[in-house]
This record gives structure tokens, C-alpha cells and sequence, in this order.
């Protein structure tokens, strides 16, 4: 029993936490590119909270569902529709069996995420279910869904209170998306960078004080930026290390790029700043034309941040949690 | 002789950066071997991505130590010294391996222009490659491909202007004064002067990549009949 992909969308792959631990035999973390929108899908339809979700890119697939299932939709806004009833996001959905599953264009944001009760299972590779795209590993070996592609759901116990019904149905209740997705496109948080003070008087105020704009080139390895170069006081020969997403590297074109989830595991290129942790799920949900802006900040503020949000988080997820035992 | 100091530097909230130097050297690189093997023994906890003249290091920071009471990069810091400036014994013996390559022909389309742009003939290209001992100096570019010290000098090349779309599986090749081998079949610039039929990276092995940093390699030279049989083994 499974779900058939009967339009790939515009790039729907497999996602989870990606593979940590393997950067030293040259595999990146990868994985979800807004993390908190996944794992809250997972929650409410009450998974353990590890489970591949689909990630949608701008226009999500049509999928059919040959068996019933509970489903949820986070991030950024899509339509959906199931024959003529719209499904609204941000809580669960019940869909009996061979309902056509229609994901729509997003509003405003980049990446949607759906979750299915029991995840999507799939084998996993290193550990995980995700596709990175770049590195060409994981699930169907890294590529993005394609027409026709069958993905099994895995085991589940009895929605709780629940009987399937022949209609879509859905949860009572549901999520408010404003503190997890971000409406207003605030600027982002940007630590120093090993390279930033190498940047012309004038690029160092650049880098904080304008606006850049997102790359149609952008993808799930990097945002790049476009509307201002920076330039270096002089060149830089530097010899490769370890790279990071978030970090944001300065090549010889002076257009600036920010390295994301599918980053490499090596690079050679200045750093002139790192995306504080916390924003980068943000950064994740702008596209292409959307613009961005730096503020600076501290590792204590990006850190605290992140801890906020961290417990925000894990107590949203333990009253989802919770909440899903009661009958509804 | 006293080793030179470390530097550190905080990368991202997750993430210290150990410095052994600045340029691509081996004793540079062994350096960072030792550091990245002691650290794995000592704090496993710690993902360490070693490089050519750096390790990085990334680690939790929300679940470091008492929580956000202290300041976690500073307390990784301290932790990671110490651990640094503790017992200096080899913790594993260095690994050795033999990669069986056949040179020029289809194998490796480059091997001749290589030859003629360092002035030697395509045999003492082929010699020299085979004499000299090289370090896995990091993984990196792809799954599995590794970055080799100790290339003859009179070897070096430069990349080829127009990269290849695509290189095949097991070549081994020359990129300035490094060599390398592609794992999988991958676009690349590196010149492609022979192929080995090993495989470098399985997803399904437990230690996927057949080179972890630090170790050691040495090629064999095969010919078409050997290098045709160990790639039916290995397909099997």
C-alpha cells in the first residue's frame, strides 16, 4: 500500500533529518531545508518525529492515495484540494483510500512539507530517507520524485478516536503557522564570518545595510544572492576546509552565496558570515526575487534564539503529542 | 622540536574550526589526523571533518555541557584542548592500501598529454605515479573521493580548461599537485590518466568509503585483463 506520484510538482523529494555524522567520507548532513515546519508535521499526525516527509518546492505533486491515510501540510502556504473541498494546512487531514491529492503553487514562501501518518517508508541510506539531490544519494538515488513513483507508507496504530470515514476529514483543531513560518520576511541574523573584516570598508556595510535579492539559481545546495557584489580588500588564496549551510562565501564574482542544506563538505571559498542557525529555515523559505537582509549579531544572541525557539518547539510538539490521546 | 599551536575559531553556533596551518602540507595534514583520531577516541560525541590544514568540529550546542549556563563554545574549547594536550601514543595503526589501476588507453584518455606536458615519456609518467607513497589528505567533492598528498612534483598538471561532463567510475587522475580518484561517475576537471576497477564507496558497507582520511595508498600497475576480471568480481 502506498502513494503514486501522478504529477511530480515543480521539485518534491523525500526528506528527514538527512545523515549526520558522514561529512568525513565526504556526505553532507542534508536533509529537511526548514526543520521545524517537518518536524511539526510529523507531529500532528502524531509520528515519532524522525519520519521521511515530502518537501515541496514552490508547486507541489498530485498524488493518489491507494490506501486511507492521515495527512498533514506545514510550511510555506499551498493549496490543496481533494476533488472540489479544499484541505487546509497546519493540521491533520484524514483521506479515505484513492483520494487524488492536488498540491497547489504557494503564496508566498519556497518549501511545503507533507506528512503522512506512519512516514513515508522507504529504505533508508546511511541512515535516512532523504534524497540529497546533489550528492545523488539516498532514496530513488537522491533525484526528486517522478511521475509514477510508488511510495510505500509505514505502519501506524489506530488513529486514536478515530473511525475512517468515506469523506475527507480532518482534525478539530490545528497549528498557527505565524510563529513557524515567517509572513513578514524579517531580516535575517548574521554572525561573523572568518573573512568579514577582509571585506572592503564599504562591502562590510553593504553585507549589513542592503538588500539582496535571491537567485533564480537557488537551490537546495545554496541561496545565492544577487543586487550587491562585495569585494575583498585583496584576493584571498585559501586552502579548502570543512563547509557548512549557512555559511556565506564570497567567490571571485563577488556575488555571495549562502550554502544550504545540500552544502558541500569542502570549500575554498572566503566566509564573510554565517546564517545564524535559528534564520536559516527562514532563508530556506524565500525564492527566487525575494529579497534579504542582514543584521548582524552575536553567537550568545544566536544561540539563545535558537534555544528559545528549541523549547518552543519541544513543548508545541509535546502538547501536540498530547493532545492527539484524547478523542476527538 | 615544540609543535606549533592550534588555532580555534568559532565557525557557527555548532561548529569550532582547529587551524594546524595554512597551506597544503603533509606533516601540516598528519597533524591533523592525529588530532581528529584523538578527538574521535576521546569526545565521540563530536562529528570531526578533517581537512587539509583543518579539522572541524560540530557538535550540539543545546545539549553541551549544563545547558546554555555556560557558554558552550567556550566549554568545548577547554574540553578539546585538554583532550589535545593528553597522551600523544597512535591511537590506530595507519592504514595501507594497494589500489590496482590501469594506465592510458580508454582508462585514461589524459595520460599522454600529461606525459608530454611534463616531458616525461608515458612510462616514467606511469613509473613516477606508482613510485611515490601518498596520505589521504581529506574527503571531499563527492562521496568518497579522496584528495592525495605526495605526488611527484614533475607530475603536476593543471585541471583541463573545459571539465568533463562526465568522468567514469574508479579513474584516477591528476589535479595540480594532487591526485585523486573519482568515486562515481561525476563531472570533473582533473586530467584522467588511469581507472581502477575498486570500488571507492558503497552506501550498503558498513565503512562505506574504502579511504578514510589519514590513510596511506600506493597504485599497482594491471592491464586490461586484470583490470576487466577484478571489475566482473567486483560487479558480482
Amino acid at each position: 500500500m502506498s502513494v503514486t506520484v501522478l504529477k511530480p510538482g515543480l521539485l518534491s523529494s523525500l526528506q528527514d533529518a538527512g545523515r549526520p555524522g558522514h561529512a568525513a567520507i565526504g556526505v553532507g548532513r542534508a536533509g529537511v531545508m526548514d526543520n521545524p515546519a517537518w518536524r511539526l508535521a510529523n507531529a500532528l499526525v502524531g509520528n515519532r518525529g524522525d519520519e521521511a516527509a515530502i518537501e515541496c518546492t514552490l508547486l507541489g505533486p498530485t498524488l493518489r492515495f491507494e490506501q486511507a491515510a492521515w495527512i498533514a501540510l506545514t510550511g510555506a502556504p499551498m493549496t490543496a484540494r481533494v476533488g472540489t473541498r479544499n484541505l487546509p494546512a497546519w493540521t491533520a487531514c484524514h483521506l479515505p483510500a484513492g483520494s487524488v491529492l492536488q498540491l497547489g503553487s504557494m503564496r508566498i514562501g519556497c518549501r511545503g512539507y507533507l506528512a503522512v501518518r506512519g512516514g513515508f517508508d522507504v529504505p533508508p541510506v546511511l541512515g535516512s530517507r532523504s534524497s540529497d539531490l546533489h550528492a545523488r544519494l539516498g532514496h530513488a538515488q537522491g533525484r526528486a520524485l517522478r511521475s509514477g513513483d510508488a511510495l510505500p507508507i509505514g505502519a501506524s496504530a489506530a488513529w486514536p478516536g478515530s473511525s475512517p470515514t468515506a469523506h475527507a476529514g480532518l482534525l478539530p483543531w490545528g497549528l498557527d503557522p505565524q510563529p513557524w513560518f515567517d509572513f513578514g520576511q524579517q531580516p535575517l541574523a548574521l554572525l561573523h564570518g572568518s573573512h568579514t573584516t577582509q571585506l572592503d570598508e564599504a562591502s562590510q556595510q553593504r553585507l549589513c545595510g542592503s538588500r539582496f535579492v535571491i537567485s533564480k539559481d537557488s537551490n537546495r545546495t545554496a541561496s545565492r544572492l544577487d543586487g550587491q557584489t562585495l569585494q575583498l580588500h585583496a584576493p584571498l588564496e585559501l586552502v579548502s576546509e570543512a563547509a557548512l549551510p549557512g555559511t556565506v562565501q564570497l567567490p571571485p564574482s563577488g556575488q555571495p552565496i549562502v550554502l544550504m542544506a545540500e552544502a558541500p563538505v569542502t570549500g575554498g571559498y572566503p566566509r564573510v558570515g554565517q546564517v545564524a542557525a535559528v534564520d536559516l529555515p527562514r532563508l530556506a523559505q524565500r525564492r527566487p526575487g525575494d529579497t534579504v537582509c542582514f543584521r548582524p549579531c552575536t553567537l550568545e544572541q544566536a544561540l539563545t534564539r535558537l534555544a528559545e525557539r528549541e523549547q518552543r518547539l519541544t513543548r508545541l510538539l509535546h502538547r501536540i503529542a498530547l493532545r492527539m490521546l484524547q478523542p476527538h | 622540536m615544540p609543535t606549533p599551536p592550534v588555532q580555534l575559531e568559532t565557525i557557527a553556533e555548532d561548529a569550532l574550526l582547529l587551524r594546524f596551518g595554512e597551506h597544503i602540507d603533509i606533516a601540516v595534514n598528519a597533524r591533523v589526523q592525529a588530532a581528529c583520531a584523538r578527538l574521535q577516541h576521546e569526545l565521540p560525541q563530536l562529528e570531526c571533518v578533517p581537512a587539509y590544514a583543518s579539522l572541524l568540529l560540530r557538535f550540539d550546542p543545546l545539549a553541551w555541557g549544563d545547558g546554555l549556563a555556560t557558554d558552550p563554545q567556550k566549554s568545548l574549547r577547554e574540553t578539546v584542548l585538554a583532550a589535545l594536550a593528553g597522551s600523544a601514543e597512535a591511537l590506530a595503526p595507519t592504514r595501507e592500501h594497494v589500489i590496482p589501476v590501469c594506465y592510458g588507453g580508454a582508462h585514461g584518455p589524459d595520460l599522454s598529454e600529461v606525459a608530454s606536458h611534463c616531458g616525461l615519456s608515458v612510462d616514467e609518467t606511469i613509473a613516477r605515479h606508482v613510485r611515490a607513497g601518498y596520505q589521504v589528505a581529506m574527503i571531499g567533492f563527492a562521496p568518497g573521493f579522496p584528495y592525495l598528498l605526495g605526488l611527484d612534483p614533475t607530475l603536476a598538471m593543471p585541471r583541463r580548461r573545459d571539465p568533463r561532463q562526465r568522468v567514469p567510475a574508479g579513474s584516477v587522475a591528476i589535479g595540480g599537485n594532487q591526485t585523486g580518484i573519482y568515486p562515481e561517475q561525476l563531472p570533473g576537471g582533473w586530467q584522467l590518466i588511469g581507472r581502477t576497477p575498486l570500488c571507492l564507496f558503497d552506501v550498503t558497507a558498513i565503512s562505506p568509503s574504502l579511504l578514510v582520511a589519514g590513510d596511506r595508498v600506493r597504485f599497482r600497475v594491471i592491464g586490461e585483463d586484470e583490470f576487466a576480471r577484478l571489475d566482473a568480481d567486483r560487479v558480482q
